[in-house]
């Protein structure tokens, strides 16, 4: 392996963490309402969340650059306030992911907060415990294996993730390059060497993510 | 105590519970068949549920007032609630689950320390286990701890007894007598069961299809239930109190009023008793001298017959009003009137006492 080469891992790697992290707060309270509260425009919401799984990941790249160019909506805003590009940054390659693991994360962490017995949470309310407290002392650990199943997925996903990102970050070596992007572009190039050993090093990041959040949802049945 | 339920409308799948009732004694039992509105009823003064219309005021605290769109917090209550289920946190060890509940409520009453309650419940060996350890009985003394240790000013229990079997009922009810002793926490405790009623309550608000039947000290409604429908759930037979004057060989003696009558003795030993006779189980004889393995036999009076289908209902004076159920065609061969003399015969086994 090259210093390239483990440049354009460990880039994945870290954006792929930083996107779970960052969609985590969101997901886990979209999740909390979605299994927990009913509202208007729920379902639509519901139906909005769960679009990057069945749509072309490339449209979805489409439509984030878009509304993240300096022309489009969001990106201009971002351009004219804060000085801040976002599209062919590491940023667009976090947001790509972002968007595309939000909805395995809402997926299971939903699942998870549905499985926690609502009396409990009631329970705990007499006991003098206010919402936050009955959240993160009750809901999250009882949901805690979905949750972190949840993640992991998010997280596998976002290490594979091929399409979107290169609508909005294209592949600049040594930038926004991910291991996919690498891929795609050794092989297109005839560097096939190259290609098998990030192929090699995806498998065994891809395996170990799946494999542990396996272990987690299968451990939460029992 | 004082608990005022008013204008109480909650609509739920098959009815409306509709209740307009005020608690005044320290335990009071809603007694009803299930899914008579009881859980809704104790969910709408924990606030876990709201009502279509409702004022709950828990000694002169308003706690929910719909017509002012006024609902206390849940967590500002100040109830302990044990749900049928316990809701033991299960992520939680016995220690965590009892404290869960602790700082929550400033001014804690010395009664209510950690120490305390957990020897009157005798928990002490427990807390360091895990909550899914626990036997059925040990879970159910857990949570009326962790609801205690919350310092509540009314304790609301949904069925406490249900889930349990019958021996260990009688283990359970003994604890619930110390808690409610012991604490002097006024009580709101959900039931079907008669005998959990009698051993607690000291007053009784009957619940059928969501609305209130008949309110009143146990043994009136028991005794003297205001309506047919009434007195199909709460089950008619006498019920007297009485008191255990021996006890031997597992035989007690019991008088009431007048009468003395034998009856096995129950497992907690108390003097004061309920004496629970099902009128299926008394056998009246015109003779009285006939040689019989029954140990009660009571001279008793006709009072009153009242023809129920094929049974007719004997209402007499035994020193202590006793009903008996005997069929029409006996009634007629033993020529029962108002008035006459017979004897009442009662199997041991048939008398069942009740600690009160």
């Amino acid at each position: 392996m090259t210093s390239a080469e483990w440049q354009i891992v460990w880039f994945t790697a870290w954006v792929s963490a930083l996107s779970t992290l960052v969609i985590l707060p969101f997901g886990l309270a979209l999740a909390w309402a979605l299994a927990r509260r009913d509202w208007p425009g729920k379902s639509i919401v519901e139906t909005f969340v769960s679009l990057p799984l069945v749509m072309p990941p490339v449209a979805t790249g489409l439509i984030l650059l878009k509304l993240f160019g300096r022309r489009g909506g969001i990106g201009g805003l971002l351009h004219d306030k804060f000085n801040l590009d976002v599209i062919f940054t590491w940023r667009a390659v976090l947001l790509a992911l972002s968007v595309m693991s939000l909805p395995l994360l809402v997926r299971a962490a939903r699942v998870a907060f549905e499985e926690v017995n609502p009396r409990l949470e009631q329970i705990a309310r007499t006991l003098g415990a206010g919402n936050w407290r009955v959240f993160f002392t009750i809901t999250v650990p009882l949901a805690g294996r979905g949750i972190i199943g949840g993640m992991l997925l998010a997280f596998a996903r976002a290490l594979g993730e091929f399409g979107a990102t290169i609508m909005v970050a294209g592949s600049i070596p040594g930038k926004t390059q991910t291991i996919s992007l690498a891929i795609f572009q050794d092989v297109q190039l005839g560097d096939d060497t190259h290609a098998y050993r990030l192929l090699g090093v995806s498998v065994v990041l891809a395996f170990a993510a799946v494999w542990c959040s396996e272990l987690f949802l299968r451990r939460r049945k029992k | 105590m004082s608990l005022l339920l008013k204008n109480i409308s909650l609509p739920l799948a098959d009815f409306t519970l509709e209740v307009n009732v005020e608690m005044r004694k320290r335990v009071t039992a809603v007694f009803g068949p299930s899914g008579a509105g009881k859980t809704s009823l104790l969910d709408l003064i924990a606030g876990l549920r709201s009502a279509r219309s409702a004022f709950i005021q828990l000694d002169g605290n308003v706690l929910t007032d719909t017509a002012k769109h006024i609902s206390i917090a849940t967590r500002q209550r100040g109830l302990g609630y044990v749900p049928q289920d316990l809701a033991l946190f299960p992520h939680l060890s016995v220690r965590q689950n009892l404290l869960y509940g602790t700082n929550s409520r400033a001014a804690a009453s010395p009664l209510f320390t950690f120490e305390h309650v957990v020897e009157v419940l005798e928990i002490e060996p427990l807390t360091s286990r895990g909550v899914t350890e626990l036997s059925g009985g040990e879970k159910q003394r857990v949570a009326l701890a962790r609801a205690l240790l919350s310092s509540p000013r009314l304790l609301l229990l949904d069925e406490p007894l249900a889930s349990l079997d019958a021996p260990l009922k009688e283990k359970i009810i003994p604890y619930l007598a110390r808690v409610r002793d012991e604490f002097r926490i006024p009580m709101l405790c959900v039931t079907h069961d008669r005998f959990e009623a009698l051993a607690l309550a000291d007053e009784i608000v009957v619940l059928v299809d969501g609305k209130v039947r008949q309110t009143g000290p146990v043994l009136d409604v028991f005794n003297r239930p205001a309506s047919a429908e009434v007195a199909k759930f709460v089950g008619v037979e006498t019920l007297h109190p009485g008191q255990i004057t021996n006890v031997t060989e597992g035989l007690a003696t019991v008088s009431v009023n007048r009468a003395t009558l034998t009856a096995l003795a129950p497992p907690i030993v108390s003097r004061e008793v309920f004496v629970s006779i099902r009128g299926e189980d008394v056998i009246l004889q015109r003779e009285a001298a006939v040689a019989s393995s029954v140990r009660n036999r009571l001279s008793a009076r006709v009072v009153a017959l009242r023809t129920e289908g094929a049974l007719v209902r004997v209402e007499l004076d035994a020193g202590f009003p006793l009903f008996a159920l005997v069929t029409r065609p006996a009634c007629v061969e033993l020529a029962l009137r108002e008035g006459e003399q017979v004897t009442a015969l009662i199997k041991t086994p048939a008398i069942h006492l009740v600690p009160h």
